[in-house]
């Protein structure tokens, strides 16, 4: 039940002791809400060191399938492994930045705190926040560059700022794979920037970053792996190959086609 | 003012009693009062969790659903051959209905559609009724004095003795301990529940573990401050207090001096006059204190944020009037360095666009705050800590954007909206580059724009 010391579980160098499975690897996934499914069959596989990008249409299942994967929302059938093992075993490998908007930034805690909760996990249930911790959380605030507010009180941060925060708590864990869900959203373009350099730094020290994707204008600039989804798996793999005309059609072809929903609208009123 | 002095002001016996229970003078209810303050520190606490973890109101179905569990224990109890009025068993009652009610909630909210507010509303109401029915019934139980059980409503301290004080207060003491010793996994829980969970806490236990201690600080508060009010008891120091502080951990030092002045004080009135339930005291004071809060709260009231407000306003418009006086006497005179030459009026009015009555409230503004003086000709004339003011504002105003046009891009994560500041934010180096590529072009700031008169009689 309780979380356990990261450095017992962690194997001193992470590359090689791993087995050399994927970072992640999803067998028949299936992930229904309401008796709806929202996931249907998916297999994935994102190669270590990938810098990789999920996109689809609105309500093709992104944020759950990085939910299902991280055990927050409940599997219908079908297997999650974390360089092949589950989740569960795993936790000290995956960072995670959730929606900016899922917390309340009203919250009477400071930009530190909330880094500082990256590392409650090492930290151990009962004991307090320590010295060590808030420096590698005034640490953390600095490389995404808001070093200058880690005192201040999180609602009072833009948008921007608050989503460098959740990008700091995910540093903080220094962990092998980032799950990330739109840290693009509604940011400035500082922001937006200061982020991807961040992301191909890690990447480029072997880290493996997935993230939910919204701007298809930039995916061929920011990722080199693409997954494409519309409820199943349309495309994964290299974003060179992946992210072609045919494959966006499939993924979001049914959303754009006016003609398919009509159709629908009109069946519908009959009953 | 000491206690002696009071004794002297109040001189009638009234008064007298009055003040000995309330400075815990008198032995009858010293007890009482300290136990009823303690619940109300200890509400503050554990109510500070339970309104951040947005459960506020399912603290309200729980309180509202322990009446029946009073009833049935009492029942019970009589049939067991007991007199039915023993604390614990009647609170174990409670506390066996309350969990009831919640887990309704919970059950409710699961497996329907019902949004969270039917779902409570249904569940308190219905255990209420339920409860008011089974305390009626038992009262006709021949034999058996169930009088007093209306206490665990409208609440009664006066009603308590000894050995309940002495359950109370151990209860409440676990309580805190508990809650100071998962202080940072309750703070985790109630700020990012799924994060926490990829973490590894258990959230559903650590929830029930908030639910349990809500549960306990509810049940035993409901002989003193009554099943109907005890939320408020949970609700408003927290709320309250996050009008003073936004750090976690001074709001819940405040909630519980907060929630400690409410049930003191409703204790004490409530034992000098008899027939005042205590609950409804308690209540009337927190909300005394919130409405206090909501007003002068630094962090967040009424009064501060306006001030706040009107002083932002009042420093802009300083700012628009002294820069526009600057450009006026830059575009009046060719040499330089510029001196502090009066102004006409119109030519202000003309310069930009003033809304209605602005322009007279800055000049009057201006001249309360010496930075202006109104010559007998009727000109205007700025003084001399005006003009240095003036030029200051211009100059920075004239950096910022002149950083804006050359660094735009990466500007907005650099801006704090105050170019006032402008060394702050973009820091000496950057400063002295920008003012050295304005001196390469002249000696003075010009505006990197062109300064348009705004006025068409101007244009010429």
């Amino acid at each position: 039940m309780s979380p356990l010391p990261s450095s017992a579980a962690r194997p001193s160098s992470p590359a090689s002791d791993h087995s050399p499975e994927f970072p992640l690897s999803v067998h028949d996934l299936t992930v229904a809400y309401h008796r709806k499914p929202v996931l249907w069959d998916l297999d994935l596989d994102i190669p270590k060191g990938s810098l990789a990008g999920i996109v689809g249409p609105n309500g093709a299942g992104k944020s759950t399938l990085l939910k299902a994967c991280l055990d927050l929302i409940p599997k219908t059938s079908g297997e999650v492994l974390i360089y092949g093992k589950p989740y569960e075993d795993q936790r000290d490998l995956v960072a995670y930045v959730p929606q900016r908007e899922s917390v309340d930034w009203d919250f009477p805690v400071s930009a530190l705190d909330v880094v500082a909760m990256g590392t409650y996990r090492k930290i151990g249930w009962f004991k307090r926040v320590g010295k060590k911790q808030k420096e590698q959380a005034r640490a953390a605030l600095e490389q995404v560059g808001i070093g200058h507010l880690s005192d201040r009180q999180i609602s009072q941060l833009s948008g921007g700022q608050q989503q460098r925060v959740f990008l700091a708590r995910a540093l903080v864990q220094d962990a092998e794979i980032y799950f990330m869900d739109e840290p693009f959203a509604a940011v400035d373009a500082a922001t937006e920037q200061a982020i991807i350099e961040l992301l191909q730094e890690l990447n480029s020290r072997g880290k493996t970053v997935l993230c939910v994707h919204h701007d298809l204008a930039t995916v061929s600039r920011y990722f080199d792996w693409l997954v494409l989804l519309n409820m199943r798996i349309v495309a994964s793999g290299p974003t060179k190959e992946t992210f072609t005309r045919e494959n966006l059609q499939k993924a979001y072809g049914g959303k754009l086609n006016l003609l398919e929903d009509a159709a629908h609208a009109l069946q519908n009123v009959g009953r | 003012m000491s206690v002696a002095d009071l004794h002297l002001i109040a001189s009638s016996e009234f008064f007298d009693t009055l003040i000995k229970t309330l400075f815990l003078e008198s032995y009858n209810t010293r007890l009482v009062v300290l136990g009823t303050a303690f619940l109300g520190a200890t509400a503050g606490i554990i109510g500070s969790f339970l309104l951040l973890r947005k459960q506020s109101l399912l603290g309200d179905a729980l309180s509202h659903a322990t009446l029946p569990g009073i009833g049935i224990a009492f029942a019970v109890m009589v049939a067991l051959g007991g007199s039915g009025r023993n604390l614990p068993g009647l609170l174990l009652g409670a506390t066996i209905t309350g969990l009831l009610g919640v887990l309704l909630v919970l059950a409710i909210r699961r497996t329907t559609r019902l949004k969270d507010d039917a779902a409570m509303g249904i569940v308190l109401s219905v255990f209420f009724g339920l409860g008011v029915a089974i305390l009626k019934m038992v009262q006709e139980i021949p034999g058996a004095s169930a009088a007093g059980l209306d206490s665990f409503i409208y609440g009664k301290p006066a009603s308590m003795i000894m050995s309940d004080l002495i359950i109370i207060c151990v209860t409440l003491l676990l309580t805190i301990v508990i809650c100071l010793i998962i202080l940072k996994e309750l703070t985790l829980l109630c700020f990012d529940d799924s994060f926490a969970s990829t973490q590894g806490y258990p959230t559903t236990f650590l929830d029930i573990i908030l639910m349990g201690l809500v549960t306990a600080v509810t049940v035993v508060g409901l002989q003193s401050v009554g099943l109907i009010l005890i939320i408020a008891l949970l609700i408003t120091p927290p709320t309250s207090a996050r009008f003073w502080t936004s750090d976690l951990r001074k709001m819940l030092w405040l909630s519980a001096f907060i929630g400690g002045l409410s049930g003191w004080l409703g204790a004490s009135f409530s034992a000098f006059f008899e027939d005042l339930p205590a609950g409804a005291i308690i209540v009337i004071t927190a909300g005394i204190i919130f409405l206090i809060s909501m007003i002068f709260g630094p962090t967040r009231g009424v009064l501060p944020r306006y001030l706040r407000q009107r002083q932002l306003k009042r420093k802009v418009g300083r700012q628009h009037i002294l820069r526009s006086i600057y450009e006026i006497m830059e575009a009046e005179q060719e040499s330089h360095p510029l001196k502090n030459l009066p102004i006409s009026l119109e030519r202000l009015r003309d310069h930009r666009v003033w809304s209605k009555g602005e322009l007279p409230r800055l000049i009057r503004q201006a001249r309360s705050e010496d930075h202006l003086e109104r010559q007998p000709s009727g000109e205007l004339r700025l003084s001399e800590s005006g003009f240095g003011e003036a030029s200051r504002i211009t100059r920075n105003h004239r950096l910022w954007e002149l950083y804006l046009i050359k660094h735009a891009d990466i500007a907005p994560s650099h801006v704090d909206r105050d170019a006032d500041m402008v060394e702050h934010i973009l820091g000496a180096e950057m400063v002295h580059q920008l003012e050295a590529e304005l001196e390469l072009q002249e000696h003075t700031l010009e505006s990197p724009h062109v300064i348009e008169n705004e006025s068409p009689s101007h244009a010429g």
